[in-house]
């Protein structure tokens, strides 16, 4: 039987019916219908976070070690503003949220009415779609469409802005299905034309390289199990995005660790050298590409993308498909048949060539960790738990990208296209809630982690055992390594002072606090933080000065990385300054 | 160090979107957002129950931008079909224009004298001015209102132009 029900009503039955299990929020004044309407829900678990931007990364968390689509609930104004981090940030990596937002009532819509902000417009460029619902009758039929747009296609994040007298009013709700044209029609098949010259190209080639992207993470475990299917197929070799670690395995002969700025030697050198190069849901981002006049001059380019606009943005290519990764793989290796793999030894011994130059090395410390090494370590220690890792952003992050080897999709969230310090702790939390029985860690700075550092009010609050292991060298890492490559070392502003005790900071929170200083206690240290069943905060005091290792500088080409022990002290021209 | 400017070419778009609200905002702000230019931009309902409406863009650009600027606009759930009718082939471009001049003797004669050869109509009309409506290509009107300049012209509204593909299919 229809029923006669509050916008409010029909808003949480709407989410109920999305199979929706958490809602990462916080109150206000816009939104106390839809509240007053969760407090007698059994049906969805509402996690109240300590401040929007905290629920809006919490909620991509979720939805990235679960493939679930994250639900964020806040209120108009402020509550909105403060989610919007968030909210870019699943826009640049590509994460299915649905973030529903109070507004003020629609007679007070432009009046400059309390905690009133023009949420549609902030919010129109760094979502996938958003709505102002006007009228409580349209309200499951927008919801529907949100999470099928969220969720369908190259993912993102909707805004559901509802104002206030929308959700008090009534409407009409159906038990059937909510009727809606249907207008959100991605393509997900590539032409068979397009496969058969990919093939034909991918046969041919002397040098193959297949460069992968979060665009496989997101089209799904089946697409981590076809890529490796066809790598076996065609024997290329394989690197791979920041976004896309996980979908093939590090401890596989063919993979050569991730390619770009931070990348290994033998990846950015194969990029660079190799003659057909299959680009797998990745955005040849300029992290990546460096110069992009001196990128991969001499190969052939394919370019699976499920966004159109991915294709020939950056990088022209010799044949683009649009689709879907998964069902492009499928179709790639369907029509790869019986046909043998070519001889690539000549190649593989190139790669093998580059690989012994040991890129990831760096320097033993006499006195004091170095940060690699306690990566490492943590891999070690941790890798029978397969854990999930989140991270902030900066040297930790490279650092953990570098030496955590991943063989498992959405075991690895990190924010990559926005780079946003202050993502990896609330994104741990809603990582947790997804899956309960996962030790996951955030690998952190301390300067990122004091960006969201209220959350782990959060994580007490619903008994959640994350760990958070800080490596603490008192500098904003990746901003003090920049100033010596490019301002003469001069530390403008780099230096973390006043650092607060974050021993300390954990047992006021009901956390243990454990705090690492010498290399001798660093495994002791570890295995107590994975021991312990509740949250943890680890403060691993590790080298001043380390840094980052391979770097491509910025406006350099793949072949000029820098490698531990080169000289990266200087300046640089204002073209290479202006470079991001 | 220089801010480098690129080659541009100028294309005509149309775009097919949903008559909602909000839609306007998000293409125009597309193109701030990304850097693309608009020098013109016309819409107005198309549709027999106000569902759709068609917005005309005339916009320039290296090629890659322009065909960036047809994904991106793609990618926008409203919008059901972009058309780059420079690129599709022969279309029929028009845009109406209003044109005021004031002027008195032989001024005015010769205005309206060149009004006829441009097939211009007078809608208004004082003993000392005439609004002209003239509708053509952009730079008939372009011609218009430049010799109009040294008769009095006052001031001058342009719609910004529609377009279509000539021939019997649809675009």
């Amino acid at each position: 039987m229809p029923e006669e029900r509050s916008g409010a009503a029909i808003l949480v039955e709407s989410l109920v019916r999305q199979g929706v299990e958490f809602v990462f929020g916080y109150p206000g004044g816009a939104v106390l219908p839809i509240y007053d309407e969760l407090f007698s829900d059994q049906r969805i678990r509402h996690i109240l976070v300590r401040h929007e931007a905290g629920a809006a990364h919490a909620a991509e968390g979720y939805a990235r070690s679960t493939g679930k689509p994250g639900v964020v609930l806040v209120t108009s104004g402020p509550g909105a503003t403060n989610a919007i981090t968030g909210i870019a940030d699943a826009f640049m990596d590509s994460i299915p949220l649905v973030v529903v937002t109070g507004q003020v009532a629609t007679n007070l819509i432009g009046t400059d009415a309390f905690q009133e902000a023009d949420t549609v417009g902030l919010t129109r460029h760094c979502t996938k779609h958003n709505y102002l619902v006007k009228d409580p009758a349209e309200l499951a039929a927008t919801i529907d469409e949100a999470f099928e747009i969220a969720t369908t296609g190259r993912p993102g994040p909707v805004v559901v802005d509802i104002p206030k007298n929308v959700q008090v009013a009534t409407a009409t709700m159906s038990d059937a299905a909510p009727q809606r044209p249907k207008r959100y029609t991605p393509r997900m098949v590539a032409a068979p034309d397009e496969i058969a010259e990919a093939i034909e190209m991918i046969a041919k080639a002397e040098r193959p390289l297949f460069y992968t992207g979060g665009g496989v993470i997101n089209s799904g475990p089946r697409a981590t199990a076809l890529l490796r299917e066809l790598q076996a197929l065609t024997g290329a070799p394989v690197t791979s995005t920041l976004m896309g670690l996980g979908a093939f395995a590090a401890d596989h002969p063919d993979w050569l660790g991730m390619l770009g700025m931070h990348g290994t030697y033998e990846a950015n050198l194969a990029m660079n050298q190799c003659d057909v190069m299959v680009n797998i849901g990745a955005r040849f981002d300029d992290r990546v590409t460096g110069r992009l006049d001196a990128f991969s001059p001499g190969s052939s380019k394919i370019h699976i993308d499920i966004d159109r606009s991915s294709i020939n943005k950056v990088i022209p290519v010799d044949l683009g498909i649009v689709g879907d990764c998964a069902t492009v793989l499928e179709q790639l290796i369907a029509a790869w048949g019986n046909r043998k793999s070519r001889d690539l030894g000549e190649w593989k011994a190139r790669i093998a060539g580059w690989r012994a130059r040991d890129s990831l090395a760096y320097p033993k410390l006499k006195d004091g960790i170095m940060p690699q090494l306690a990566v490492q370590r943590l891999f070690a220690l941790t890798r029978e738990h397969d854990p999930i890792i989140t991270t902030e952003v900066g040297q930790h992050q490279m650092w953990a990208a570098q030496y955590f080897g991943f063989d498992k999709p959405n075991k690895w969230l990190t924010s990559g296209g926005l780079g946003t310090m202050g993502y990896g702790m609330p994104a741990a939390i809603g990582a947790q809630l997804g899956n309960p029985d996962t030790l996951v860690i955030d690998i952190a700075g301390e300067a990122s982690i004091q960006m969201n550092i209220q959350e782990m009010g959060t994580a007490s609050q619903f008994r959640l055992p994350i760990k958070v292991f800080i490596l603490n060298n008192e500098y904003m890492g990746m901003v003090r390594q920049w100033q010596e490559l490019t301002y003469e070392s001069r530390y403008s502003n780099s230096y973390s002072d006043s650092l607060p005790d974050f021993v300390k900071m954990a047992e006021a929170y009901g956390w243990k606090g454990i705090r690492i200083e010498h290399e001798a206690d660093l495994d002791a240290g570890i295995k107590a933080m994975i021991a312990h069943d509740g949250p943890v905060m680890v403060d691993c005091r590790v080298s001043k000065d380390a840094n980052c290792f391979p770097m491509i500088p910025s406006g350099a080409a793949h072949t000029e990385m820098l490698l531990y022990g080169d000289m990266v002290a200087g300046t640089m021209d204002d073209e290479a300054k202006a470079l991001v | 160090m220089k801010i480098q400017q690129r080659h541009s070419e100028r294309h005509v778009l149309t775009i097919t979107v949903d008559n909602e609200a909000g839609i306007l905002a998000k293409i125009a702000g597309l193109f701030t957002a990304r850097g693309y230019n608009i020098d013109s931009l016309t819409v107005a309902d198309i549709s027999e129950n106000h569902a759709l409406s068609r917005i005309t863009i005339v916009t320039n650009g290296p090629p890659q931008v322009i065909d960036q600027i047809e994904a991106q606009l793609e990618r926008l759930v409203p919008v059901h079909r972009v058309v780059d009718l420079t690129q599709a082939g022969p279309h029929v471009e028009r845009e109406l224009a209003l044109v005021k001049v004031s002027g008195k003797g032989d001024n005015r004669v010769e205005a309206l004298r060149l009004a006829d050869v441009f097939r211009a109509k007078v809608v208004d009309t004082t003993t000392s001015s005439f609004i002209f409506e003239l509708t053509g290509d952009p730079t008939k009107i372009d011609s218009f209102v430049a010799l109009m300049r040294e008769l009095g012209l006052v001031e001058v509204g342009r719609t910004g132009i529609v377009g279509m593909m000539r021939g019997a299919e649809g675009a």
